[in-house]
């Protein structure tokens, strides 16, 4: 019985991720593909040797169903580790709901996943990053990202365990704190990677950055709303007939 | 009137259960190693590490890799 509701919150969470994917890859198509396109045309124009001289897969299929497998692909594989760490933190992180435990699990991955990595090691636009540096660059980058997320675990647990001496909402703020002080100390400590070309444009990077940034964002609100939704129904289906008219249902 | 300021658990909806985690662990084992090792070929193989051979995987995901913000070439 439980295990069969945390395969449907599995199979849920792989399809909101699907979602989610699409919505994301359409902002990574949009605001994305015209920056990257900016950025190969300077590789090519300042380093022609460094460039790829066999072109395995056209520029025409990268940008569009390579973008398209990359992007789907993360969203079903991360929709899925988010379902599973759903049935973990469901009940145990508060009084929240189905809906607003997911939202709540999508902000803080969105953040430990994603924003503490990257405000350490930002998203590159091509031409930027020395490919000679890419397996400590690799190193670094999975490793901030598994901090985050371990930083963001030991946070929650020191959270419940502080809640009934101080109070829920004391117990939050000290939490938090130790947890941005954790990241802080491995900022502090981790080293700096800085490889973007002397002239490269600057507003290309900026720009570049912050559309990493929203793809993830469209990304993790996504599928927060989704998949709560569809948490919603499974766990809790009375209340939402109730507002929305059923439909009729095919006799068996 | 009077029926509907009955018990303040009637306004506030039932929180849910919480799964036990023998029931989950099964689950994070296997599905969890999986999508793991799909984010993997999304977003790291054929740069630092490789387990198939050649540029192809690399240079499909490309693109994906660059917005996703994996380091990439």
């Amino acid at each position: 019985m439980n295990s069969t509701l945390v395969r449907n919150l599995l199979v849920r969470g792989m399809l909101a991720g699907l979602a989610a994917g699409v919505l994301a890859l359409t902002v990574a198509y949009f605001l994305g593909e015209p920056l990257v396109d900016r950025a190969i045309g300077f590789e090519e124009a300042h380093a022609p040797a460094h460039g790829h001289e066999v072109e395995l897969v056209s520029r025409g299929l990268q940008s569009t169903a390579g973008l398209a497998t990359g992007v789907l692909f993360y969203g079903v594989a991360l929709g899925g580790i988010a379902a599973l760490a759903y049935c973990f933190a469901l009940g145990r992180v508060g009084r929240f709901g189905p809906r607003a435990t997911a939202l709540l699990l999508s902000g803080g991955a969105l953040l430990s996943v994603y924003v503490v990595p990257f405000l350490k090691y930002p998203a590159n636009p091509p031409a930027v990053g020395d490919p000679g540096t890419i397996g400590k660059r690799t190193t670094l980058y999975f490793l901030m990202m598994l901090l985050g997320v371990l930083l963001a675990i030991a946070a929650t647990l020191l959270g419940k365990r502080l809640a009934p001496g101080l109070g829920t909402w004391w117990a939050t703020v000290v939490a938090v704190a130790a947890f941005v002080l954790a990241v802080g100390l491995a900022y502090a400590f981790l080293p700096a990677v800085n490889e973007v070309p002397a002239d490269f444009p600057a507003t290309v990077l900026w720009r570049f950055r912050l559309c990493a940034l929203a793809v993830q964002t469209t990304l993790w609100a996504g599928f927060g709303l989704l998949f709560g939704e569809l948490a919603e129904r499974l766990l809790n289906p009375g209340p939402a007939t109730a507002t929305a008219p059923a439909r009729p249902v095919a006799a068996p | 009137m009077a029926q509907h300021v009955a018990q303040p658990t009637d306004t506030t909806p039932a929180l849910p259960a919480k799964l036990p985690i023998g029931a989950i662990v099964p689950w994070v084992v296997f599905f969890g190693i999986l999508m793991l090792v799909l984010l993997y070929f999304v977003g790291a193989e054929q740069g630092a590490t490789s387990v198939v051979s050649g540029e192809d995987v690399h240079e499909w995901v490309h693109d994906a890799r660059h917005l996703l913000g994996f380091p990439c070439h």
